[in-house]
């Protein structure tokens, strides 16, 4: 299982009606890899990132052809559990949104929704999760406090934290950054590869610039299709594609 | 420097009176509402005792109390709210989170629209010839509530569909990406959301069949005795108002019931915002 991908597509299209999003994507995602998704506006990206946990779903009149397996599964099969399915793979909003509740419940809504109420292990669960999600110091103290008085740094640190307290095995970011200033972004860029070590990771980002400063790997994605993957330093100094080069170096996009 | 303005009046002047009339307009709202309690209670309020709450009426209700109306009243709104809120709110529930396509909640919202313009009274005849009659319910607790809740039943869900739709989308989305189901999410993150607004509604519909007149005559009766069972016909307050008042009997007690109907509405307004208000603030 080691030497097999956590994420596989294959020709793996995706319809909103009658338009196609994704115009048939084969790309493999390995085990505790940093993938970054990278691409204009209207690129696909982001449907591709909501494909894989199945989110789409919520959205009437979608569809999707070709596969899409995670460990070898096609998680479109009959009889996959989409809620577990979800569980396993966790995702973080663009917009930094906490639940109207308070900063403890925010992070324990999932394992109580998994049935987990025992309070000291919810306690636990939660103190892991602010600690991994680097926001434990700061909120410490007001855990009880409503968790809208955050600032949008905290709000998306905090989103990381409600993901990591459901022990995911993979990590979906939709642009997490797009909402914050420099300080909070280069903080959630951070912990981006301290995630990495016990989980697959994919981020999207329209932003080259953010692209390269994380590094990983790179999928470019433009108008439905992939273009080419790669390490970053490949992808930034030695594109293999026109399109690709005028991208990273601001011709367009 | 000077500064070249636009032709036309002065916009800081007009700025000044329409904040007059917007603050005259809701000044004056406020006042209507006022006089309203206020003069009611300053002519009613004095006959309101202890016992005037508690005795039954005599000699029609020239003299004695209203304990049978205030039962009366309590009994059939409460009945038809517990019976219009669970199913309004689950009607609005279904159509918000579980039906796709838009069409039935158009269609639902069509038909509270075209509901909230009929007059109450077109309900009472109705509750009467089905409830009363086909039903042979006859005058009773139960025709009265089952007709009020068919009255107040398309405001409920009207009301709580807004307060549901109203919840942001992206609560659903971080609970179902968390792995929680349809259930869960709608138990979890919506309903404590949307509650405020649910509870504004009920106790809109609950305003509204305490003070029903016209549906409670015809589908309850205007007994004066004290309700043994559910089928027994009863008296609620404002039909005691509109009997003492229409026929001269006591003006004065008409006044007093009138006074303890306004107490009344206020206690269960305050009462459910309260209760909203603790929940809220656990969450807060």
């Amino acid at each position: 299982m080691e030497g097999s991908p956590k994420i596989l597509a294959r020709d793996f299209r995706f319809y909103y009606g009658q338009h196609c999003a994704l115009k048939g994507i084969d790309l493999e995602i390995r085990r505790n890899q940093l993938l970054t998704i990278m691409g204009p506006s209207g690129s696909g990206k982001t449907t591709f990132l909501r494909s894989l946990n199945r989110l789409n779903d919520l959205i009437p009149g979608t569809r999707m052809e070709g596969s899409l397996e995670i460990d070898g599964v096609d998680i479109y099969s009959h009889g996959v559990d989409v809620a577990e399915l979800r569980r396993r793979v966790g995702m973080v909003f663009a917009l930094p949104v906490a639940l109207p509740m308070s900063i403890f419940d925010n992070v324990a809504y999932g394992p109580r929704k998994r049935g987990i109420l025992n309070k000291q292990k919810l306690q636990d669960i939660v103190e892991k999760a602010l600690r991994d999600a680097i926001l434990w110091d700061e909120v410490k103290d007001r855990l009880c406090d409503h968790a809208g008085r955050l600032s949008g740094g905290q709000q998306q640190r905090l989103s990381i934290a409600r993901v990591l307290a459901v022990e995911p095995e993979i990590i979906l970011l939709d642009e997490p950054t797009s909402g914050l200033d420099p300080l909070s972004t280069l903080k959630i860029e951070d912990l981006l590869w301290e995630l990495v070590r016990s989980y697959t990771v994919v981020l999207v980002t329209h932003n080259p610039l953010q692209s390269a400063r994380v590094g990983g790997d790179i999928a470019f994605f433009l108008m439905g299709e992939l273009v080419e993957t790669g390490p970053s330093s490949e992808i930034f100094t030695r594109p293999k594609d026109k399109r690709t080069e005028d991208y990273v170096s601001g011709k367009f996009g | 420097m000077k500064q070249e303005r636009a032709k036309g009046p002065d916009q800081h002047v007009v700025n000044r009176r329409m904040t007059a009339v917007f603050a005259g307009a809701a000044m004056m709202t406020v006042g209507v509402l006022i006089f309203i309690v206020v003069y009611i209670l300053n002519r009613g309020l004095h006959i309101v005792t202890p016992s005037f709450l508690s005795e039954a009426p005599r000699q029609m209700g020239r003299a004695g109390g209203i304990y049978p109306a205030i039962v009366g009243s309590i009994l059939v709104t409460g009945i038809a709210v517990l019976i219009a809120a669970p199913v309004g709110v689950a009607t609005a529930i279904y159509l918000t989170e579980y039906t796709r396509e838009d069409r039935l909640p158009r269609i639902v919202r069509f038909g509270t629209e075209s509901l909230a313009g009929i007059p109450s009274i077109i309900f009472g005849l109705f509750g009467f010839l089905f409830f009363v009659i086909y039903l042979d319910l006859g005058w009773s607790v139960l025709s009265g509530a089952l007709t009020l809740s068919a009255m107040i039943l398309p405001t409920i869900v009207r009301t709580s569909e807004e307060a549901i739709r109203a919840v942001p989308n992206a609560y659903r989305e971080i609970s179902y990406a968390l792995g929680s189901t349809r259930w869960q999410t709608v138990t979890g993150v919506v309903l404590p959301t949307a509650l405020p607004g649910i509870v504004t509604g009920v106790v809109l519909a609950v305003g509204r069949s305490i003070g029903e007149t016209a549906v409670v005559i015809f589908t309850a009766g205007t007994s004066l005795r004290l309700p043994k069972s559910l089928l027994d016909p009863v008296r609620t307050l404002p039909v005691h108002f509109y009997i003492l008042a229409r026929e001269g009997i006591s003006l004065d007690n008409a006044y007093g019931t009138a006074a303890v109907l306004i107490i009344l509405v206020l206690v269960i307004n305050i009462t459910a915002y309260s209760v909203v208000n603790r929940f809220a603030a656990r969450s807060r």
